[in-house]
């Protein structure tokens, strides 16, 4: 870095309180999984943090019993209001616990605390709060409900399933709509990041959330599934990979249990000549390296107009050299940890393939750590729509450039996928933006922004990037009778 | 032993996150519920209603930027603090309007449960009362809501905190600010109200409370030019003031919420209309093209 | 390299031939997302700087300064207090660096000269009837070549934002090569007014426009107009100095003057320079701030760096 390398700037662990082994988190008390234990590790270090229980059918059938009766018996009973009291609750103790929520993240999964701090949990604190003002407000909530004269009825026991990239923040997405439109809950937590989840059950055991409301139930693959498939789960909410969701969705077929689903994407983030071309590479570097690109909306395909286009690499290259990769509690880390062992193989398996089938590729010069599992930013030219790296979510910090000569090529190949997340666009014509935006096949798109995220604003994809949307009045209607 | 001496409060308005006296000088004498003396509180004048319009204004831009989510958040922080000072509201009502303990009890947890409610509005009111339109042309179009300024509110007579709260809470949570008289019979509560919104992170002069009476005062808001709306809930059943007033505010086309023949009964769900009637419907068009 | 622009370009005759040729270049450059830049200027500013490259860069900060008095009540004592001040800006402490110069208006040239000797302090000075500009030429050039006979080693001069707002570009270029002209072997700085100008487009407009007339700085405000230097003002001209590079070979400085009061936001700036720009800029040659009560604010955390105590006023002398 020159004159001034930037010194160590380590955030401190010691506010949190780490247990060595945690339990399973059932009507409203931390008990015994009857199944066996696995370790969670820190992907930076791979160091040990906790043993976590492996729930196995009895527990998650405990689970959903408690879930069940908290149901009838409980919440369902509860005013709007009353509800809404206990969700506002959760999203002041999130606030105020703030920092710890941050630092366990990042341990946990390996983003830098930049981005757990600035990012995950102030939108975590916003999704409690957002939704908690929904909870006495339901009759407004579904067009569908127009003209009733009672407010739409939740759905009962919710299942819900998330990933390991914003483990908090996927939580906060699935259990705040959730809860407020009076439903109840069983999650189960990504098998690599459990640790903020069994923290947010402490919180509702601060907040005096009545117990069995939510639940929470640690496991891998064999967990989940024997959660989807319990017979008392009226509401199955997923977000994962593609695969899996389409195993979820036949798993489901004939039952009465509803479905949202929110998989994965390969965006294309479409680069115009007259785009505001600084911002434009922070949209790139956003949609691609924020999070170590282990999002689903990542803006994982560059497709830059041709005519601007080397100059777009110059600058995009100058701009990765700055990127800063390491120790995840580092403040100054821009890219922290490949969140597991599995998850490196993948990129790195699909970036040799990316170079074995003739794209050209670059990374900026640095430095990794000798323990944990590490990639530096990459990107890849000369890529085309027949590359694999061009049509498989690689979910890691790789970007495939392409290029285009037209608008409506762009489009063309914006939408050439089986997925439809997200897009970006660049571009300082307005008409242009909303000419795009009604174009694309996408669920959410960004003009001259990229990877932005509020609680009002829905969230969810076309094709086989799933259905349903999560976030704003929208996001209601997973969770309400007549709703989806 | 003798009884300790209580150290009395003053009640003062509120104008621009400040607590100064009538600038007339005057007060008035508010008794409790039983006709026993409470305190002299301050006679808000035209003078009081001008500044009160100057502070309101000068708020405006601040209040009306700041993001849906931070106005929830800090009327969520009124609820919190009023909470927290449960006590001394309950026995403001109690004093005021002469409720039984229970009563008041169930005024207060009513007046705050309300604002909460209202709180969770401001970051939804635009995705109900706003749409996209689909135009029968080229061209992206979208309706949202946005303040309409400045708001002079008539605070009803006789709830003095509950109905306080149920007008005030509309119409700053989507943006505008606010100039509200209080009762003039039932004053305290409002001063308590006013003491924990300086307390709750809301800027100054986005509300503003002048105790006083309604009917000398409102015909100077009602006049004023820099007022954008107004709400005669206040002068309710009074109805050749209330028509007097509705004339007045005609001159500046401001909105007005009419006054109803008697007060409202407040415990009842509000309805949107308490928030929409203080918005202004913005249309934007914009060509789709390449 | 800018689109549209040969290896190299160093003669910018063609266009700034007519002021039409002049505006499509300006408006051909890429536009600013006002969003965007001030999310990457907010992004930089959580950068932590601690310890050795917090020491580093206060020590930096310092000997970037250029430090300011431009009042109707300046006096010959108040300019000599002040060079004193730049020369030693801490009595307590002879490790402490001085200033890179002090700024001054023209007829306060020759007694900050006198003070400050061969310390190695230059002197900026103000002209072209600093800080609105508005008056004729032949005034503008004649305040200039004052302030160099008095021995002035910089100019800090106001572009007419009249002028450039109504679109007459032409004119604010013909008036930065006359007045680079007039400064002779003094260097230049060209003074925008940024918060007049408004939007980071004509920031951007105006740097290329400053730095193809010839000017070695570009300098953000007069310090006179609130918003004064700002953090994505100052990327804008970061990133603009950058491609300047790029497109010429040639380096241009930069100078943020006004609001920056604390040791904080001086090292966000130095962050900006750092990974915008590059390390080449963070060199007082290159990088200045036009400051007075930052000096002190800078002091304190060197002191507190040293001593391990937070420091007060009372401890820093006031010039």
């Amino acid at each position: 870095m020159g004159i001034f390398e930037y010194a160590p700037a380590p955030e401190s662990r010691s506010i949190l309180d780490l247990k060595s082994s945690y339990g399973l988190f059932i009507n409203g008390e931390f008990v015994d999984g009857r199944g066996s234990s696995f370790k969670t590790i820190s992907p930076a270090t791979e160091e040990v943090l906790a043993e976590v229980s492996e729930a196995n059918d009895v527990d998650v059938d405990a689970a959903v019993k408690a879930a069940r009766k908290a149901y009838d018996k409980v919440w369902s009973k509860l005013s709007g209001a009353e509800r809404a009291k206990y969700l506002y609750r959760i999203a002041r103790i999130i606030q105020e616990r703030a920092r710890e929520l941050a630092v366990l993240e990042s341990l946990d999964n390996g983003k830098p605390i930049k981005e757990s701090r600035d990012v995950d949990i102030p939108v975590v604190a916003a999704h409690f709060f957002y939704y908690a003002g929904w909870a006495d407000k339901l009759e407004y909530a579904l067009p569908e409900n127009a003209g009733s004269s009672t407010d739409p009825k939740p759905l009962g026991v919710a299942a819900q399933i998330i990933p390991w990239n914003f483990p908090l923040l996927m939580l906060a997405w699935k259990i705040a709509p959730a809860l407020a439109c009076g439903n109840t809950v069983v999650l189960k937590p990504a098998e690599t990041t459990p640790l903020t989840a069994l923290l947010f059950a402490e919180i509702c055991q601060q907040a005096d959330l009545p117990p069995g409301v939510v639940n929470i139930v640690t496991g891998a693959g064999g967990t989940g599934q024997a959660l989807v498939a319990h017979p008392d789960v009226d509401k199955v909410a997923f977000t994962g990979s593609t695969d899996v969701g389409k195993a979820i969705a036949r798993s489901i077929a004939g039952t009465g249990k509803k479905a949202t689903l929110e998989l994965g994407g390969k965006a294309a983030n479409i680069v115009f000549d007259d785009a505001p071309l600084d911002q434009a590479v922070e949209g790139i570097v956003t949609g691609i390296f924020f999070n170590q690109g282990h999002v689903c909306c990542a803006g994982s395909r560059l497709l830059v107009q041709e005519s601007i286009a080397e100059e777009l690499l110059e600058k995009l290259k100058r701009r990765m050299g700055t990127l800063r990769v390491g120790d995840p509690l580092d403040k100054n880390t821009d890219i922290g940890a490949i969140n597991s062992a599995e998850q490196l193989a993948r990129i790195r398996e699909l970036s040799d393939i990316g170079e074995q089938e003739g794209a050209g590729r670059w990374s900026p010069a640095c430095e990794l750590p000798e323990r944990g599992f590490w990639f530096p930013p990459t990107l890849f030219t000369g890529v085309s729509q027949a590359h694999r790296i061009a049509r498989e979510e690689i979910f890691g910090p790789v970007l495939s450039v392409l290029t285009f000569r037209t608008p409506s090529e762009a489009v063309e190949k914006a939408n050439n996928t089986p997925y439809g997340l997200s897009a970006g666009v660049w571009t300082e014509k307005g008409s242009r933006i909303l000419h795009m935006a009604g174009a694309l096949r996408a669920g959410v798109v960004w003009a001259n922004t990229f990877n932005q995220f509020d609680p009002t604003s829905p969230f969810g994809g076309f094709k086989e990037s799933g259905y349903g949307r999560e976030g704003g009045r929208h996001g209601l209607a997973a969770y309400l009778k007549g709703g989806e | 032993m003798a009884d300790r001496i209580d150290v009395r409060k003053t009640y003062k308005l509120f104008i621009g996150g400040a607590f100064p006296r009538s600038e007339s000088g005057y007060s008035y004498v508010v008794n409790d519920a039983k006709g026993t003396f409470v305190a002299n509180a301050a006679l808000a004048s035209r003078k009081d209603a001008r500044d009160a319009v100057v502070a309101a204004r000068k708020a405006f831009g601040g209040w009306s930027s700041r993001s849906a989510y931070n106005r929830a958040q800090i009327l969520y922080r009124v609820a919190e603090v009023m909470e927290d000072r449960r006590p001394q509201f309950v026995l403001a009502v109690q004093q005021s309007e002469g409720l039984s303990a229970s009563k008041a009890n169930a005024a207060v947890d009513a007046a705050i449960d309300r604002l909460v409610w209202y709180a969770g509005w401001a970051d939804k009111l635009t995705q109900v009362v706003g749409n996209a339109n689909p135009v029968a042309g080229p061209f992206f179009n979208l309706s949202t809501p946005e303040p309409t300024g400045v708001v002079a509110v008539l605070a009803p007579q006789e709830s003095s905190l509950l109905g306080l709260v149920s007008v005030v809470a509309p119409v700053v949570v989507s943006g505008n600010t606010v100039v509200v008289v209080s009762s003039y019979e039932r004053p305290l509560p409002a001063v308590t109200f006013a003491e924990v919104l300086a307390t709750s992170d809301v800027p100054g002069g986005v509300i503003n409370v002048l105790t006083g009476s309604a009917s000398t005062v409102s015909p100077w808001l009602a006049t004023h030019m820099d007022v954008n709306a107004i709400d005669l809930v206040g002068v309710a059943g009074d109805t050749t003031l209330a028509t007097e007033l509705e004339v007045a505010a005609a001159d500046n086309l401001k909105r007005v919420r009419r006054a109803p023949a008697s007060e409202p009964n407040w415990s009842l769900s509000p309805g949107l209309d308490t928030m929409t009637d203080f918005l202004e419907i913005k249309t934007v068009w914009h060509p789709m093209g390449v | 390299m800018l689109a549209g622009m040969s290896a190299l370009a160093t003669d910018f005759s063609d266009v700034t031939r007519t002021d039409a040729t002049l505006r499509r270049f300006l408006h051909g450059l890429p536009g600013v997302d006002q969003v965007g830049a001030e999310a990457r200027a907010a992004a930089l500013g959580t950068r932590s700087i601690k310890t050795t490259a917090k020491a580093a860069a206060l020590d930096l900060a310092i000997r970037m300064v250029d430090l300011t008095t431009l009042e109707g009540q300046d006096t010959p004592g108040k300019v000599r207090a002040l060079a004193s001040k730049a020369m030693r800006p801490d009595p307590a402490d002879p490790t402490c660096p001085a200033t890179a110069a002090v700024c001054v208006y023209p007829d306060m040239v020759a007694t900050a000269k006198e003070t400050l000797g061969s310390s190695g302090v230059n002197v900026a000075a103000v002209a072209t009837a600093f800080p609105s500009g508005r008056a004729a030429l032949d005034i503008k050039l004649a305040d200039t070549r004052d302030a160099v006979e008095a021995g002035a080693d910089e100019i800090d001069m106001v572009i007419d934002r009249g002028a450039f707002l109504s679109g007459r570009y032409l004119q604010v270029f013909d008036e930065i090569v006359a007045v680079r002209e007039a400064s002779g072997s003094a260097h230049l700085k060209v003074i925008f007014e940024t918060g007049e100008l408004q939007t980071y487009d004509n920031v951007r407009r105006v740097s290329w426009l400053a730095m193809m007339a010839g000017g070695h700085f570009i300098k953000t405000s007069t310090g006179k107009v609130q918003p004064a230097a700002t953090l994505p003002v100052t990327l804008v001209m970061l990133e603009a100095v950058r491609d300047f590079r790029e497109a010429t070979g040639q380096m241009v400085g930069v100078k943020p003057a006004g609001g920056i009061r604390t040791s904080k936001d001086a090292i966000k700036y130095l962050v900006m320079v750092n990974e915008v720009a590059g390390p080449d800029w963070l060199d007082p040659d290159w990088f200045r701030f036009g400051a007075s009560t930052l000096l002190n604010e800078l002091l304190m955390q060197r002191t507190k760096m040293t001593t391990g105590r937070y420091s007060g006023p009372d401890y820093f002398t006031l010039d």
